[in-house]
Order: structure tokens, then sequence, then C-alpha cells
């Protein structure tokens, strides 16, 4: 990450309504590919954690980023999902990788 | 028929070959792989240079081999009978399972707690993140690519696999552990359990209760 985008990386609420960035960027990527694109709900701020993404390549990780828990509604992330409304899946994921929606 | 290797293969049989023969198994040993040599190099210049024990590394060993499940259930069993246990448990993981002994050495505990209308369910997408610190080494279907593709895309159908059938009034809620914190569920306390002791309880708290597969039963 640039020096410019770590300044930009935001804070988030819980209940907020976030997206996950879609992009596909080579290198040891912790948020699936599966989710990526989709819209959620900050479930809780897990605080600030070591850029993992950056550690997998022996560089300090640091700043540390914000690490979020976020709420999808299944049936918006697999088309034809078997399964109530209620249905929900959470994903840690870095904040360097949300927007507001 | 034995196996000297633990990885699963499919049996392929040259045509003409008796279908029933197993494929004979090398007398020697394969080469040692380049990262298996690696770690047998580090662990002797470690002793060499003084820096650890070769029993010091044993004891480790010994450590991490004594964890498994019954840590986890001693805690969800401290949880089933003590409200304000439970209560520091969902709020601080890690701090809680001190309280019975139980050091994480680090681990990021988060526990999710099963209600009346919602069952949660542990997967790892990327790789096989697991609560080891807790509950020990992770079951073989738990790191393959099939559980962790199918938890999150199709959670009720492996449930069921696993003979766990829920109301569809029950949301199921997936927890994919792609980064730092580890997961366990506490499930519901089952029902006729009452005055049952933190032992008994703790009985029926197994493993893939608190990943979630399954739920606890009293008799």
């Amino acid at each position: 990450m640039t020096p410019a985008a770590r300044l930009s990386v935001k804070r988030f609420k819980p209940g907020q309504a976030v997206r996950v960035r879609r992009a596909f960027p080579p290198g040891h990527i912790r948020t699936p590919i599966y989710i990526r694109g989709a819209a959620g709900v900050i479930e809780r701020d897990c605080g600030d954690c070591v850029n993992a993404e950056e550690r997998a390549f022996a560089r300090s990780g640091l700043p540390a980023l914000p690490l979020y828990r976020v709420r999808f509604r299944q049936q918006e992330i697999w088309p034809g999902y078997d399964g109530p409304d209620s249905d929900s899946i959470e994903i840690e994921i870095y904040a360097n990788w949300l927007e507001p929606a | 028929m034995s196996h000297t290797h633990d990885h699963d293969h499919d049996h392929h049989h040259p045509a003409g070959s008796a279908p029933q023969r197993h494929p004979f198994q090398p007398d020697d040993p394969p080469p040692t792989g380049h990262y298996q040599l690696m770690a047998v190099a580090l662990r002797e210049l470690l002793i060499e240079k003084g820096v650890l024990g070769a029993d010091e590394i044993r004891a480790q060993i010994e450590r991490m081999d004594a964890r498994g499940p019954h840590l986890g259930a001693k805690v969800v069993a401290k949880a089933w009978s003590d409200p304000a246990y439970k209560a520091r448990l969902l709020a601080d993981g890690p701090k809680a399972c001190a309280e019975l002994g139980i050091e994480l050495d680090g681990m990021r505990l988060t526990v999710v707690e099963d209600k009346p209308a919602l069952h949660n369910l542990i997967v790892c997408t990327l790789c096989s993140c697991y609560p080891r610190a807790l509950l020990g080494l992770p079951p073989a279907w738990y790191k393959s690519a099939d559980y962790r593709k199918r938890a999150v895309r199709e959670p009720r159908a492996v449930l069921k696999e696993f003979g766990t059938e829920l109301a569809a009034t029950t949301a199921v809620r997936v927890h994919d552990s792609t980064a730092e914190l580890r997961y366990i569920v506490l499930p519901l306390r089952p029902a006729g359990t009452e005055g049952w002791s933190e032992e008994k309880l703790a009985g029926l708290v197994t493993r893939d209760t608190m990943i979630g597969v399954t739920l606890p039963k009293a008799g």
C-alpha cells in the first residue's frame, strides 16, 4: 500500500454499511474472492492488526490496519442460495479492503 | 491394507493388473523434502548454538500434543453453568480462558453464541485456521477442500450430512476465519441437563459441537 493509501484508510462503526473492494491484486490476499464486491454491515471492530498481506512477504506489515468483522446476507452472496433470508456469513476484513456503501 | 503415508489417494491401476491389488509401497521412505530438511537443519543449529535445548523442543511438542477439545469443553461447560462467566467469555475469550488456567499463547479467541433461532458454523476457506490452543489439531475433514468450499456456499446441506437438521426458522451464520481471530461455538445447553455438574456437562461438549457441525445431546 502506498503512504497516500494508508492515510485514506477509514474507520467504520458497528452497524455501518460497507462494500468490499472488487479488486484482484496478486499476492497472499486474505479477502476471499467470493466476497469481493459484496455489500455488508460492520459487526465489530477487532482492533488494529499487523497487515498479514504484507507480512506474507517478510515485510513489517506496519502501520497496523483496523480489522473488522463484516456480516453479509447469504442470499446476496450466492445466486440460488438454498436457505432463508436470515442466513448470514461473517468474515474478518482489513480496512484497506472496505469502502463505505 | 497398510499405508505408510497419511494422504488420501485414489487407486489407479494399470490396465491388466488385478484391480483388488494395492499398489506396491516402496521399501525405503521417499527422500526428505526441502522444507523437512530445512526444519531439521534449523532445529540442529538452534541446539548447536545453545539457543534451545533438545529437551525444551520435546517439552513444547508434548505441550502442543496435550491440547485438545477437553479444554474447550471445560470452557463451554463453565459458561453453561455460570451466566456471569459466559458474559466474560463472550466479551474477552482469552481472558476468560485464563481464568480457568488455560493459556492461549496470544491466540485471539472469539466465542460465538448459539441462540434458539441462530446456529453458528466455523470454517476457514483460505487455509485451515483453527483454535488449536483450545481444541488441539483440526480433523482432516476441516482441512479438506470440500468442507472449505461447501460450508460457506451450502451450509445447510453440509450440516445435514453431519446429521444436523435445523428448522427453517433457525438462521445459520457461517464464520469464515480469514485473518487474526479464531473461533469456537458456544452451543445451546441441551434440555434435560438441569442440575448437572460442570464435569458431567463437559462430557457432552465434543470437538464437532464447538466447530458447529453438530449439536450436543443429553443422552
